[in-house]
């Protein structure tokens, strides 16, 4: 039976196909009201060295909702870092204040390193461009949710899928359930070599398409929308091109299909017309709902109070 | 004209044959020998292998593991291991790519753990074929060259 018990969460890697399930699951009962409390008595740390208020917030809302408390630095200014104090040093300290430590930190392979020397558990909030486990488990949450199940779906990822840690995470835990991708991006932002050579390895079908107009006809059940990164662009004409391209309209979900299921991990900018917001396709404000019920359940889960 | 070997033979130790000119010496730095004993080193020998040339490394009194062998893999797959007893060779070894590989590899990544926090450098095999690590922290794939070899 998979237990999280005294675990860290730091990468979707790390990750089997029961492990997932497992979280799936519990996130289900929490969100349900059926499992609460289970906090009580618990302090949760919240390591921010870069700045992050969705997450953060998010979490701390998460730890007070399961009954335990929460402390810790939004601002790496406000730390023991900017007195000189060594990242190693700050987490062998703050570590032995709570029962659980949820770190962020722009560098790639921080929180590996911290749940290395922490004695006790990390999750990661994001590291640099590497992994933002729990931004996984609530997208895969609120999948299952709207579909009742994770296999045998058509996902489309579609933005800058080059940059975006969210759509390589995902790609990497979908795979494990046999899905059928199809990634829309410009040949510039497109899916890494790495990421699809290990889909190739893991005989997952997939498909890379340069225009949504493309897509039209691989009959998605969802289109998983992320934001283009202006800065990305060396010529804000480029820029200007691609965005007008990817942008979400009535009229895109209406050639896609009427069943198709829109998520984003937000923020937006305008990649998603605001016409789309009240549609009953549009569930990424549901989605980042789910991050609350999603880090309860894992904070639950790691600190013993929920197995 | 090819010519026969002008490197003395060893009574005790272990030869490393058929290393890619002019990787001997990164071998050697790969083995973490660069202070020790006694070693001949042979550069540019004629070799069916190796159309540039290959090396050849005798390192005195000094019979390595496995583990330590097996790293010569990660620069030069196809060099082979004698391990030489009384003038003889006592053992004659392949080497595999190691499943782990800890402090001898940088991660290119300069924005990872490794390069910026100190931690410790470690890489997990990917794929054999291609020579590929991950690195546990950064979790970056790489095809291994001997540029990420750690400076000393």
């Amino acid at each position: 039976m998979v237990s999280f018990n005294g675990r860290s969460i730091v990468s979707i890697r790390d990750m089997s196909h029961d492990d997932l399930i497992k979280v799936v699951e519990t996130t289900k009962r929490v969100k349900h009201g059926e499992l609460s409390g289970f906090l009580k008595g618990k302090t949760v740390a919240t390591l921010f060295f870069e700045p992050s208020t969705r997450t953060r917030l998010s979490f701390e809302s998460a730890v007070f909702k399961s009954g335990g408390s929460v402390f810790g630095i939004a601002n790496p200014k406000a730390s023991s870092q900017s007195k000189g104090e060594s990242f190693a040093d700050s987490i062998r300290t703050v570590s032995g204040y709570c029962d659980v430590l949820v770190i962020r930190h722009p560098v790639e392979g921080a929180a590996r390193m911290a749940s290395e020397l922490s004695s006790t558990p990390v999750i990661n909030a994001g590291d640099g461009a590497n992994q933002h486990p729990t931004q996984t488990f609530l997208d895969l949450f609120t999948i299952n949710e709207s579909f009742g199940r994770l296999e045998n779906l058509k996902i489309g990822m579609m933005g800058d899928l080059k940059y975006g840690r969210t759509v390589h995470s995902l790609a990497h835990a979908l795979a494990l359930f046999g899905n059928e991708l199809t990634f829309i991006s410009p040949p510039s932002l497109q899916m890494p070599e790495n990421i699809l050579k290990e889909l190739d390895d893991r005989n997952v079908k997939y498909k890379s398409v340069a225009d949504l107009e493309d897509a039209e006809n691989c009959d998605l059940d969802i289109l998983y929308v992320t934001r283009i990164q202006k800065e990305r662009f060396g010529d804000p004409q480029e820029y200007e091109k691609v965005a007008g391209i990817y942008r979400i309209t009535q009229e895109t979900i209406r050639l896609l299909g009427e069943g198709i299921r829109v998520m984003h991990p937000l923020p937006r900018v305008d990649e998603i017309a605001e016409e789309i917001d009240s549609m009953p396709n549009a569930i990424y404000f549901t989605q980042a709902h789910n991050g609350i019920p999603t880090r309860q359940a894992l904070l639950g889960l790691v600190t013993g109070g929920l197995d | 004209m090819a010519r026969t070997y002008k490197v003395y033979s060893i009574e005790d130790g272990t030869v490393i044959d058929h290393i890619p000119t002019p990787l001997a010496l990164k071998v050697i730095r790969i083995l973490g020998l660069e202070n020790e004993g006694i070693m001949t080193i042979g550069i540019g020998f004629n070799s069916e292998k190796h159309p540039r040339g290959k090396d050849i490394l005798k390192i005195e009194n000094r019979e390595l593991s496995h583990e330590e062998t097996n790293k010569i893999a990660l620069i030069a797959p196809d060099a082979t291991i004698n391990i030489i007893k009384n003038g003889k060779v006592a053992e004659k070894r392949q080497i595999t790519l190691p499943s782990e590989v800890r402090d001898i590899l940088s991660c290119p990544n300069p924005n990872c753990a490794t390069n910026k926090l100190g931690a410790r450098k470690h890489f997990v095999l990917e794929n054999k074929g291609t020579v590929t690590y991950r690195c546990r922290y950064c979790e970056r794939a790489t095809v291994v060259n001997a540029d990420m070899l750690t400076k000393k």
